[in-house]
């Protein structure tokens, strides 16, 4: 792991693949907040973890199931409920393929 | 009936004694509630109309002589358990208007139980905060002293409970979230094992660390609450199917020869002399107990925060992406600063060529801490640290460093990587501000933690010495 400096152009780059729109300030401020939590966390470097499992499920849990079979569910009104834009039965989003 | 020093078992016997009805116990709390609330702001959102309006119910059914364990007891709920036809923010602008369509898991349990919904309380937009700061809708105060925090991200929730503004209340631990601001506000919070309460209907912060708690005034009334609130729920794949222990029941056990590690590693530099003094003095008081007390340690201790906040922001991004505007919410615009920078780490350690440095690297690491923890309960029932580093710090004094507000997690975030539970209760006072100590035990080890800090609070009783509230 190389120590990693986050720029105001990395910066820009990361709110567009995230969806987030950046204040000025945000945009001055998060590479050097971003670049000290990061070398924070860099001290993992110390570790020698090459033997080592990773964990992910913490009580050790594995292939929980149930059977698939219908049971409650919202109604559409429901589900519709908290939408700002909805037509009919459906929830409106921008177009992602042009005609 | 006085409020400020009831608890919820008292509040049980006084309705079944008909000392007081549940319409004059709701009465009592939203009497306070407005008292209060404008100076210490612990609440997003009251439900007043409707809380009468179920306590009046919950008489009619008193007297009927329907039993419900806790049929009439008024109760306040963390802003980010969904509660069906009530407004839940997370107390974020996001979802301001956002009004649930159903309950989370244990909100249902807890109605169904008999419980009466006060209002939502206050917290650290999505949870992301040590102090209440970072609330969309304004901080809540320390009752204790008005010019600090109240510890976070549970910040309303700890100081409803702890002026009396409610019997108890819900709240959420993702890496000391509920432990925290238990311990800054002189009441009891409780982190079960990972998997032990549903997380179905809580809106997610970071899915493999969130554990679902509560914040009582008493052991015993943190005991009572997490017998209703386990279990394994069909919803939620996490939650174990071990069976639910009689928490309530098994807590006057007696505790002699039970060992107690302390981790040396949790007394280094960093600890403010005033707090270790407090820890070492209950320590006194364990052994008077007949508990047996010894050091150990956690040789990775120092590495678990540097895990935690890789791995947290990146299950943080990774859950905060459905907030897209349109099902529900008002779209990403709205996230605060907060929120930003953790979507902002997580989208970066997560990204294409860092994953495996970061992400996968925390996660191998998060092994080790795990297995710190295993050897040292070979050798030990329960461990005993202090909460947080510091005293209730000024409000303001560490939001412009982000990285100084995270180390104020020092000694939670173990308990989440590991999955173990931990229990926050007050250990005493310091300039008139309390001090919480941590007692943390293997996987589903609830009961004994119960045990263990119901014997200290009863030799202790802090819970009672909240006279130096100063409102």
């Amino acid at each position: 792991m190389k120590s990693s400096k986050l720029t105001k152009k990395n910066i820009k780059h990361l709110s567009k693949l995230a969806g987030l729109k950046l204040t000025e300030t945000e945009l001055k401020k998060f590479p050097k907040q971003l670049s000290a939590i990061l070398a924070y966390v860099e001290s993992l470097n110390k570790l020698d973890t090459k033997k080592i499992e990773p964990t992910a499920q913490i009580t050790g849990l594995e292939n929980i199931t149930r059977e698939d079979k219908p049971g409650e569910s919202l109604t559409t009104n429901e589900v519709l409920s908290n939408t700002k834009k909805k037509s009919r039965n459906f929830f409106v989003t921008k177009a992602i393929l042009e005609k | 009936m006085n409020i400020d020093q009831l608890t919820i078992i008292k509040a049980q016997g006084g309705l079944k004694k008909k000392e007081f009805s549940s319409l004059e116990l709701v009465e009592g709390y939203l009497k306070n509630i407005k008292k209060k609330n404008p100076q210490l702001n612990a609440f997003i959102t009251l439900c007043e109309k409707k809380a009468l309006l179920e306590a009046k119910k919950a008489d009619k059914l008193i007297s009927q002589g329907v039993k419900k364990s806790l049929l009439g007891i008024p109760m306040a709920f963390k802003d980010n358990f969904l509660t069906k036809g009530i407004k839940t923010t997370a107390a974020s602008r996001v979802l301001q208007n956002y009004i649930p369509v159903y309950d989370a898991t244990v909100v249902d349990k807890l109605k169904k139980a008999g419980v009466i919904i006060l209002g939502k309380t206050n917290m650290d937009a999505w949870a992301h905060g040590s102090s209440g700061e970072a609330s969309d809708f304004e901080v809540t105060r320390n009752p204790y002293d008005r010019n600090k925090v109240p510890g976070g991200s549970s910040s309303g929730s700890a100081t409803a409970v702890a002026s009396g503004m409610t019997l108890a209340a819900t709240g959420t631990d993702t890496g000391g979230s509920i432990r925290q601001p238990a311990s800054f506000c002189n009441v009891v919070g409780l982190k079960p094992t990972y998997g032990r309460v549903s997380r179905y209907g809580i809106i997610a912060m970071a899915s493999s660390l969130d554990a679902i708690g509560h914040l009582t005034k008493t052991v015993a009334d943190s005991a009572l609450l997490l017998g209703i609130m386990a279990g394994q729920d069909k919803f939620d794949a996490t939650t174990s199917p071990s069976p639910v222990g009689d928490y309530l029941k098994n807590i006057k056990k007696s505790v002699k020869n039970i060992k107690i590690g302390v981790p040396k590693e949790y007394f280094r530099e960093g600890l403010e002399q005033n707090v270790k003094s407090k820890i070492k003095a209950a320590l006194k008081e364990f052994e008077k107990l007949g508990v047996k007390v010894e050091e150990v340690s956690l040789p990775h201790t120092e590495y678990a925060l540097a895990v935690y906040y890789i791995i947290q922001p990146a299950e943080v991004s990774s859950n905060l992406a459905r907030y897209d505007g349109i099902r529900y919410g008002l779209g990403r615009k709205m996230f605060a600063g907060e929120a930003k920078r953790r979507i902002m780490l997580g989208t970066f350690t997560l990204s294409s060529g860092y994953w495996e440095a970061y992400y996968l690297k925390a996660m191998k690491a998060r092994t080790l801490i795990k297995e710190d923890f295993d050897k040292v309960f070979k050798k030990v029932d329960a461990l005993i640290t202090p909460v947080s580093p510091t005293l209730p710090f000024k409000i303001g004094e560490k939001t412009a460093d982000p990285l100084k507000m995270y180390l104020s997690d020092i000694y939670t975030v173990t308990a989440n990587l590991a999955g173990i539970p931990g229990i926050s209760i007050p250990a005493g006072f310091v300039n008139n501000l309390p001090v919480g100590m941590q007692i943390l035990g293997p996987h589903f080890s609830e009961d004994l933690l119960f045990r263990l800090a119901y014997h200290y609070e009863q030799k202790t009783e802090f819970y009672k010495k909240n006279t130096n509230l100063i409102n």
